[in-house]
């Protein structure tokens, strides 16, 4: 943490005091280089008869940190869970518009949710560690999708890989509702990397968690995005800052009678949204002047 | 405020005062009926034990009944309890995984419309009375196969059914949602996620309806009287055949010139009283339990 600190970017003044970018990152390579994990095409979602998103079109990028941002209610967990049709669930949702995960389309009916979500893990807002062992949270998994061969050694790599085998190694056995709210957050975090996604999504997963287990989460982030491609949902902007390379921004638009719905205004590398946003109400926001 | 508005409140004041004697004599009215139930538990169960409690020893719970007993020889309703016991056993194999699967059909797949259907189906099963089931499985399965302990649990299962599923649904409800999101986001099909972390989270609200149905079908007698009555002396336990049961044991030696059998009957309905006793308190016991395990895992 200090040494991001040290290297915080410095950036206009009127930003900076409204938003302490701190940030330890390598210039991006440029967007053609970069290879594509899901190419977003005019992307709708429907709730009943209120639309909660309309026309997202964006790409998400191989092992680079992706934050959504925006306020309350602009459809970021909405966008999210279409990635790994999560809304399925959701009885009265439908969509429009194409995901392509890896150039396949996997929003169509004849897609399988389930292997979708086999590749496709998720991390969620509150920490839901199943009422099961610390050991068995990450195995039952791993069980599940018929990754049985070295059991324990793969609990033991995806609870180190989620900086929380050390606090836990002990007591493997006991139940995994005794942690820590960090701590379980951590565990359903290696729960979700334990059956090697290629993508894992977040769901602001730090938003009931105290600033120590979020600095815990957000390195995490820094050190396993080599291996996987993150998206993040977060309404902590300074958290978007500090984690993502590429930063989304949703707003809210209103319509003539009324309505409401979720769009995407700006979708850039994190430094040109915090420092140099080209739409005004992405600045009113990242500034603080909304939201 | 000042204290000239304070003296108000000392001043007497009728009003307040016959809305202190109201509120007294609804406590009152609210407590009355309150030990009137217990009260008429108390008195039940008084009653039965001290008519029964001269037949209940060890004879009576371990001989069986005689058909021409003379009256020097010691016999009990071991038959009936064995015979309860096994009819009791067969509804609560019939009706528990039924029950269990239409609550996971009502809770984790189907779309509302039919939840709702099914729902009110079985509001509508369990307050069929129960003469009008035994009626039901007398035409279904007595008539052409005669009677049996088969065509008594049957009975008794229909009966055990809605309340076995809907407590199942009431439990199933109670898992959160985030549960089965974590289950599905490792990409767990749905029947895993149900089998392996919903289910596994309401075994013990599943056991408390299913004790409570056990404890309420077990005193049931109109169902039995079509489908599981026309007995035969001695022990036996061939479920194909009827066999005697508790409920209609006490209906039959009730029936009897002999003042023993008064007694026994007594006895036997003592017996009944606090098996169905023991069983509910276990039930709540269980339920306690298993609301504080969900409660933890949804915190």
């Amino acid at each position: 943490m200090s040494q991001m600190r040290e290297e915080s970017v410095s950036v206009s003044s009127t930003i900076e005091q409204a938003v302490r970018v701190e940030t330890k990152r390598q210039p991006l390579p440029p967007r053609e280089r970069l290879e594509q994990v899901f190419d977003i095409q005019d992307l709708t979602a429907i709730y009943g008869s209120k639309p909660a998103l309309k026309d997202v079109s964006m790409e998400v990028y191989k092992n680079l940190v992706t934050a959504i941002i925006g306020p309350s209610g602009c459809g970021k967990s909405t966008y999210i869970r279409c990635f790994n049709r999560m809304n399925d669930l959701v009885p009265s949702f439908r969509q429009t518009g194409t995901i392509r995960y890896h150039g396949q389309d996997i929003s169509g009916k004849d897609v399988d949710p389930v292997s979708v979500r086999r590749t496709i893990g998720m991390v969620f807002q509150r920490p839901n560690p199943f009422p099961k062992s610390i050991h068995d949270n990450v195995a039952w998994g791993l069980k599940v999708l018929g990754m049985k061969d070295n059991l324990s050694e793969r609990v033991e790599k995806a609870l180190t890989q989620a900086a929380l085998w050390d606090e836990v190694k002990d007591r493997l056995k006991a139940s995994a509702l005794g942690l820590s709210g960090g701590q379980q957050q951590r565990l359903c975090i290696a729960r979700a990397i334990a059956v090697e996604p290629d993508v894992v999504l977040m769901d602001e997963p730090a938003s009931s968690l105290d600033p120590i287990a979020t600095q815990k989460i957000e390195q995490l982030l820094h050190e396993l995005k080599s291996e996987y491609s993150f998206v993040i949902v977060t309404h902590n902007m300074q958290q978007a800052a500090r984690v993502a390379d590429m930063t989304a921004f949703f707003s809210i638009s209103r319509g003539e009678e009324g309505e409401r719905w979720g769009e995407l205004i700006e979708y850039d590398d994190t430094e040109k949204i915090f420092t140099a946003p080209s739409d005004k109400r992405t600045e009113d926001y990242v500034t603080g002047r909304f939201g | 405020m000042s204290a000239a508005d304070l003296s108000v409140l000392q001043r007497p004041n009728d009003r307040l005062r016959r809305r202190r004697l109201v509120n007294r004599g609804m406590e009152l009215v609210a407590w009355l009926t309150a030990a009137l139930a217990v009260l008429i538990l108390g008195v039940v169960v008084f009653s039965v034990a001290r008519r029964g409690w001269s037949a209940l020893n060890l004879d009576f719970l371990t001989k069986s009944q005689l058909q021409f007993a003379p009256p020097n020889v010691k016999q009990g309703l071991a038959n009936a309890f064995i015979g309860t016991f096994i009819v009791v056993g067969i509804a609560t194999l019939m009706a528990l995984p039924f029950g269990i699967l239409i609550a996971i059909y009502v809770n984790e797949y189907a779309p509302k419309a039919i939840r709702s259907v099914v729902s009110l189906t079985l509001d509508v099963l369990a307050g069929v009375p129960a003469i009008v089931i035994g009626f039901f499985v007398f035409g279904l399965i007595v008539i052409s196969h005669g009677q049996s302990a088969y065509a008594g649990g049957f009975a008794l299962a229909v009966l055990m059914l809605p309340l076995v599923a809907r407590s199942t649904i009431e439990v199933l409800a109670l898992v959160p949602d985030s549960l089965r999101e974590a289950a599905l986001g490792v990409g767990a099909p749905r029947w895993r996620t149900t089998l392996g972390v919903v289910l596994p989270q309401t075994i013990g609200g599943v056991l408390t309806g299913a004790t409570l149905a056990v404890a309420r079908v077990a005193g049931e007698t109109a169902p039995l009287l079509f489908t599981c009555s026309l007995v035969a002396t001695g022990t036996h336990v061939d479920p194909s055949k009827p066999l005697q049961t508790v409920p209609l044991a006490i209906y039959q030696l009730s029936d009897s010139p002999e003042p023993a059998d008064h007694a026994r009957a007594w006895a036997a309905a003592l017996v009944l009283i606090l098996f169905i006793l023991v069983v509910s308190l276990t039930a709540r016991w269980l339920a306690t339990r298993s609301r504080r395990k969900i409660a933890q895992a949804s915190r």
